[in-house]
């Protein structure tokens, strides 16, 4: 049997800082995408509570820490990202695996609302998108997801395909924001 | 310029997909006749005032949505669900 080596989307790449924000690859683990079926929100969210520890993420929120999240990913849809989803929560919801699909990075520092609001239309000011608060939105051509998970780190979500554009466009937002001191 | 989506609030233009007039939430049965095929395929009363466009939230939630604006004043008077405004018909 081959032993197959898995690569992450942004494979062998080293947290990159630029003036006082960085941006590094998380491992996210397992992700599976969670679309309940009519009518089933509250049992899902007990299921849900009852084996991960969390309840299903409302509308533009997410759920759970840094281990294993739940983040809301578009309407009455949801992803399971750090932890593999129990077959239980299939009684309830259209499982779909999506692991190895997304590319998943972190912005963390002061600037780093600052170097988003260049990729992106997102109204990211701390009292209006809070800790927990996240949203499909552009980030420059891209579809992505965007979560802040702290005062000043958010979780970037892209297609794993769009690795090397993510990586091109936030690179390019950061070393504007360091330029400008 | 920005639209409301009932689901994500306030977003900006470029996260939407444009459609055109809500005409397809009033699409005739099969049957209706070539007469309601041919005023829904092709024709548009045009008014100045209150119209209603359909959009889809395309980078965001992915919701269609109907917008309600004015041709006269531009104002965008506000948007709903395109599956509450069918299933409030029905």
């Amino acid at each position: 049997m081959v032993d197959l080596i898995a690569k992450t989307p942004m494979n062998g790449f080293v947290p990159l800082k630029l003036g006082n924000v960085t941006l590094s690859e998380m491992a996210a683990g397992p992700i599976t995408s969670i679309s309940p079926f009519n009518d089933t929100g509250k049992d899902l969210s007990a299921a849900l509570k009852a084996a991960h520890g969390m309840a299903v993420p409302a509308a533009n929120r997410s759920t759970g820490k840094a281990s294993a999240r739940a983040i809301w990913f578009g309407r009455e849809q949801f992803i399971l990202m750090g932890c593999e989803a129990v077959q239980g929560l299939a009684n309830y919801a259209a499982l779909t695996d999506q692991s190895d699909g997304w590319t998943i990075v972190e912005l963390k520092g002061a600037g780093a609302a600052d170097v988003l609001a260049r990729v992106t239309p997102l109204d990211l000011r701390s009292h209006v998108f809070k800790k927990g608060h996240t949203a499909r939105s552009d980030l420059m051509h891209m579809a992505s997801s965007i979560t802040r998970t702290g005062d000043n780190t958010f979780l970037i979500t892209v297609f794993r395909s769009m690795a090397g554009t993510l990586l091109h466009d936030l690179q390019r937002a950061m070393e504007g924001v360091a330029s400008r001191g | 310029m920005r639209l409301s989506c009932p689901i994500c609030g306030e977003r900006d233009i470029r996260e939407f997909y444009y459609q055109g007039a809500d005409v397809a939430l009033n699409r005739p049965a099969p049957d209706a006749g070539d007469d309601a095929w041919q005023d829904y395929v092709y024709l548009r009363d045009n008014q100045p005032g209150e119209h209603r466009d359909l959009w889809q939230h395309e980078s965001g939630c992915g919701s269609w949505i109907v917008v309600s604006r004015n041709t006269v004043t531009h104002e965008v008077s506000g948007a709903k669900l395109a599956k509450e405004m069918k299933r409030a018909k029905a």
